[in-house]
């Protein structure tokens, strides 16, 4: 709802909504003069310190909030990345460490799993309990490197589901997208454009579609980072139809430009747009997105920031997969959903407070702390301007990137005051952030949006054998190889072990018995003795 | 007997294809159609069958068999010689086996070995299909090999029974990319193995151990996503593919949204899925519930079949196989204390096309000539055996069924050709019955009587490249052509990195780079941080108050 009344804030927290409050004296007053009063936003996704090959994103805590509180965003909640083989414990400590001394907005953090073994285990349950993150990502792509089998996510899905953590999927397949990127290696296609030509949106909606079923089948929340695709938002939509509980994140880039720019002559222009999975050519996507937004098949808003300067972008000047992945956009992320969704109708004021903040409050559990303006929440608060037009620049952003990937783009709507606990940080244009003043909020797990659904199913879903006698008849003789679906811990080294000795014996035996089989064929009519007829009772069955 | 019936004429008959209908009498000679029309002038003496009008259609093709099919060192009851005389006690003239190599073996060595088994007994004429179920650069060689010489153009791969027949999704992109380029079709196994053996030991541990668990560790949501991720691969190496056994309404509703999409797919509901549906897992009769047991399991959505016929009657489904691979009640015990041990496979040659014709074509959702598509005509195209096999013209094999439009009869295992002691379709009262069936030109089923001869069935060799599949996917292929963008170097500046990339994680990727520069952003960080605070007021003392504002949450 939207409605009229006075926001007294002290200490960082909002005392009292209402009108002719009684409050103390000399206290400094800001006139909104009827202007909107929003919730600060909430960016989902950042990846503020994610080292690519020894290099860090030019855009660190500082230089990151920064520039998400000129755009209206006063939380971030920044993916920890560790290397395949790092403790994720230490991962975390380090991050939080250089977000403490930086950060100049709350934030919060998402521990990524670069690989699932026994180990990991433990360290996220320490995560869970003690360190107050609820929710992880894994990955789909990225072969060899973070890539989980359909084995390994079921494992990691159940784990987590019983953490009563979030699980957040990067939904590509990361198989078809190695082959890809070989042959279009191989055809001489080395640019920018080899990125989204190797990784077709089908591949992103396929995994979406497998980590929906996986999420179905251990009954966990599934949450989809950065859609991108049209196919991709569509597979989220329909399982939501089905029931399926996912909640989908498309992002700043998604929302407001699309993969045609891969094409552009400019090597530096179009390896800026180089993020995965990658924008889509076709360029009606933002429009669509936008309206799932609207409508409440897609959630929340991130802006996956995560800025490379063009000469880190140019180590694969000559291999476009080596290209460092990420583009800007926590600084536009709000304006442009304002522009896109809100200033053409498709959404409301309210529904835009959902998706920016609300919901991201709600499903990591931050609601009513964060995400909505009431006594007692964080005094994170924005007057929004819906007049406001700016043309996007590299030169007038926060952002340390030469390039920005929204360049030229008219922006209608924006911050016209930014407070972030109970202080103003950005007024008229001026940014007055305090570098270290950032929180780390804990959240506690088993968030009530997304597991309530999840809980009640699980007691509902209680499977039952049949109970029936035990059957007598004649059993046939089976030469003792071992059982060939053998569900056994040794099953994760699959990839390799395909053709395991035991299956030559079944070979051999086969091939032996198969050929006595033949005249074999009398004793095994003499089942119809013992067999009833069908339909009829039958005397296998000894059942009461 | 052979002698006699050399030479057939049907009069009166209203023959039945694909396309059209229309009444003429058939002439066969040597077992080929040799005249279509009114009144034909044929030698005297012919044996002369008298249609009354009834229909006469093109004899049935079953595009999916296991007969005589190696289990374990068991085999199914159902050989050749009497899996193809139920065959044609239901009207089919024309089966295709699946050729199934054990992993690490040879592939040609296999069909050799089908080969022989078909040549010595089958009744009717059979083609084969050869199922990969390894992939290494040998089994390339003899794919070449059984394409171009072998006579096989459709070979089917495996998504489920991990460690076994399973592929990865690499080796599905290799295999089709192979295909793709040797005119071949792919046939897929679409089921998500991998999370069918963590299912499977979920359900064994919760100790349900009856075949109930067969279809409680395969839900129909891991056929629907194995069929997403095939049509995905399929549509990326630009492969027709072909989905056997569509068992579920959520694996039927992808074929159609990729065909929707204009991907080219075919699916293949089995007799099973379009007859009958999996609430028989939860049967009290141990015996009865395991004779159902079959790959993906039949839905125990009762609404499946009925959904399926309508996929079929528009078009969305595209032929029906029978799927038959029948095991003895004994057999199919070997998996009494432990479902996943079960032999899968159900029965439904013989069923096959009188149960469409009873489902869609009597309940006015299919026409007649529809019916002869998805039951001929369409896997005619597919095996690249149009207009040899699957339909009524001159030149054509003469393999024909005179089809009784208003039979009516029960169908039970006390008097199906099959050896099986259960028949899944037990108590259907299906109308719809095949009255004279030719094949190779010669009367095998009349007046209720069935007279085949075992070894006279021949293989028909398929050649690649059919039309009905490829010729979009030759189009495709010119279109899609990708190029790069010609562009100046890039002659910037250039990060240092520490060149380990991706596949290899090796030690020092993981520590150098992280660390070093992480301190010195930390130290950076707490030298601004102290000259930053003095200069504003601290957080304690502020308190704002906006007025008449406009608060929106």
């Amino acid at each position: 709802q939207s409605f009229y009344a006075d926001v007294y804030v002290e200490d960082g927290i909002i005392k009292q909504v209402g009108e002719n409050l009684a409050v103390p004296g000399g206290v400094k007053v800001i006139e909104a003069n009827g202007r909107m009063i929003i919730p600060g936003g909430i960016d989902v996704n950042t990846c503020l310190m994610k080292s690519y090959l020894g290099t860090q994103p030019v855009d660190d805590f500082l230089q990151g909030t920064k520039a998400a509180l000129a755009g209206g965003t006063t939380m971030i909640m920044d993916h920890v990345t560790p290397q395949p083989g790092d403790s994720l414990l230490e991962a975390f400590e380090r991050w939080q460490e250089a977000a403490d001394k930086k950060a100049c907005c709350d934030y919060s953090l998402h521990v990524d799993i670069p690989q699932w073994n026994e180990n990991v285990k433990d360290e996220l349950e320490l995560l869970a309990q003690d360190k107050g993150i609820n929710s992880f990502q894994l990955y789909m792509a990225y072969k060899d490197l973070y890539q989980m089998t359909d084995a390994q996510l079921y494992e990691a899905f159940s784990f987590l589901k019983q953490l009563g953590a979030v699980v957040l999927v990067h939904a590509e397949n990361g198989d078809l997208i190695a082959q890809e990127q070989r042959k279009i290696l191989e055809m001489g296609i080395t640019g920018p454009e080899g990125h989204p030509l190797s990784r077709p949106e089908e591949l992103e909606a396929e995994a979406v579609f497998r980590a929906i079923t996986l999420g179905n089948r251990v009954n966990c929340p599934v949450y989809i980072t950065k859609v991108m695709s049209k196919s991709a938002a569509d597979t989220i939509t329909q399982a939501r139809r089905k029931g399926s509980v996912v909640f989908g994140e498309p992002i700043t880039a998604s929302l407001a430009t699309d993969g045609s720019h891969y094409w552009s002559k400019n090597w530096a222009k179009a390896a800026a747009y180089v993020t995965s999975p990658p924008l889509s050519p076709d360029p009606t996507t933002p429009d669509h997105l936008h309206t799932l937004l609207a409508c409440g098949d897609l959630q929340v808003v991130g802006s996956a920031h995560c800025a490379y300067s063009t000469s880190q972008k140019a180590i694969g000047k000559e291999d476009f997969t080596l290209i460092p992945e990420g583009t800007n956009g926590v600084e536009e992320r709000m304006g442009f959903v304002w522009d896109k969704a809100v200033a053409m109708g498709k959404m409301d004021e309210n529904q835009f407070v959902a998706v920016t903040s609300t919901n991201a409050a709600k499903i990591f559990n931050l609601y009513p702390r964060k995400g909505r303006i009431a006594a007692g929440s964080d005094a994170d608060i924005v007057i929004w301007d819906p007049d406001s037009v700016k043309t996007i620049t590299a030169k007038l952003q926060q952002s340390a990137a030469e390039y920005n990937i929204f360049e030229g783009l008219e922006c209608r709507g924006g911050p016209a005051l930014v407070m972030s606990q109970g202080r103003i940080v950005y007024e008229g244009g001026k940014l007055q952030a305090q570098q270290g003043t950032g929180r780390f909020l804990p959240r506690k797990p088993f968030p009530d949006y997304a597991y309530q659904r999840v809980k009640c199913r699980n007691q509902v879903k209680s499977k039952q054998g049949v109970t029936r006698g035990i059957y007598d008849g004649p059993v046939y003789d089976v030469a003792p190889t071992p059982k060939y679906i053998t569900p056994a811990p040794s099953a994760k080294t699959s990839p390799t072990s395909h053709q395991p000795p035991p299956i030559r014996n079944l070979h051999q035996s086969n091939f032996s018995l198969s050929g006595a089989q033949i005249d074999d064929n009398i004793p095994r009519r003499s089942g119809h003795r013992i067999v009833a007829p069908p339909g009829g009772r039958s005397n296998i069955t000894s059942l009461g | 007997m052979r002698r006699k019936s050399d030479r057939l004429l049907i009069k009166g008959g209203r023959i039945v294809n694909d396309d059209q209908s229309f009444h003429a009498d058939i002439y066969m000679e040597d077992g080929l159609i040799k005249q279509i029309g009114d009144n034909l002038i044929v030698p005297g003496g012919v044996k002369t069958i008298e249609a009354n009008g009834k229909m006469v259609i093109p004899g049935g093709i079953d595009i999916h068999t296991h007969f005589q099919m190696p289990y374990r060192g068991t085999t199914t009851v159902d050989d050749f010689a009497q899996g193809s005389k139920a065959a044609l006690a239901g009207g089919t003239t024309m089966i295709v086996d699946h050729v199934i190599p054990e992993p690490g073996s040879s592939l040609l060595e296999a069909y050799d070995q089908w080969r022989q088994w078909a040549d010595e007994k089958a009744c009717c004429d059979y083609s084969l299909h050869v199922d990969v179920t390894h992939w290494d650069d040998s089994v390339k060689q003899e794919l070449d090999n059984l394409i171009k010489e072998k006579g096989v153009n459709s070979f089917q791969v495996y998504m489920a029974y991990k460690d076994y027949y399973q592929m990865s999704n690499s080796e599905l992109y290799e295999v089709f990319t192979f295909l793709a380029e040797r005119g071949g079709i792919a046939q897929i196994h679409a089921e998500n193995g991998e999370i069918i053996a963590k299912e499977q030991g979920r359900m064994l541990q919760m100790g349900i151990t009856g075949p109930e668990g067969h279809v409680l560790s395969r839900p129909e949501e891991l056929e629907a996503e194995a069929v997403f991720r095939a049509v995905t691969i399929a549509s990326q190496t630009n492969c027709p593919l072909y989905v056997t056994r569509v068992m579920s309404k959520s694996a039927a509703d992808i074929i159609s949204q990729a065909r929707k999409k204009g991907n080219v797919v075919f699916g293949e509901p089995i007799t099973a899925s379009l007859g009958t549906d999996g609430t028989h897992y939860w049967s009290k009769n141990w015996a009865k519930a395991a004779s159902f047991v079959t790959s993906p399991p039949l839905s125990p959505d009762p609404t499946t079949p009925d959904y399926l016929n309508t996929l079929l009657a528009s078009g969305d489904l595209s032929v029906t196989g029978s799927a038959h691979c029948t095991f003895s009640v004994a057999q199919k015990a070997i998996g009494k204390d432990d479902f996943t041990q079960i032999p899968e496979g159900v029965n439904g040659v013989e069923e096959r096309m009188v149960l469409i014709w009873d489902k869609a074509v009597t309940t006015g959702k299919m026409d007649e000539n529809m019916f002869v598509a998805v039951t001929s005509t369409n896997a005619a195209k597919i095996l690249n055996l149009y207009p040899r096999k699957g339909r009524i013209a001159v030149g054509s094999d003469a393999d024909l069924v005179i089809w009784d439009t208003d039979a009516v009869r029960t169908i039970t295992a006390k008097t199906h050709n099959s050896a099986a002691e259960y028949n899944v379709f037990e108590g259907m009262e299906l109308r719809g019955a095949p009255l004279v069936v030719i094949c190779q030109g010669k009367i095998v089923l009349e007046d209720g009587n069935l007279h085949v001869t075992c070894g006279v069935g021949r293989f028909i060799p398929c050649s690649p490249f059919p039309d009905f599949a490829y010729k979009r996917i030759k189009a495709r292929k010119q279109l899609a052509v990708l190029r790069a963008v010609p562009r100046g170097m890039y002659d910037g500046p250039v990060s240092e990195f520490s060149m380990s990339r991706g596949g290899t994680p090796s030690a020092s990727a993981r520590t150098s780079p992280t660390k070093q520069p992480v301190r010195n952003l930390h130290q950076s960080g707490f030298s601004l941080a102290g000259n930053a605070i003095p200069t504003h007021p601290t957080r304690k003392n502020i308190s704002v108050l906006f007025l008449l504002c406009f608060a929106v949450y």
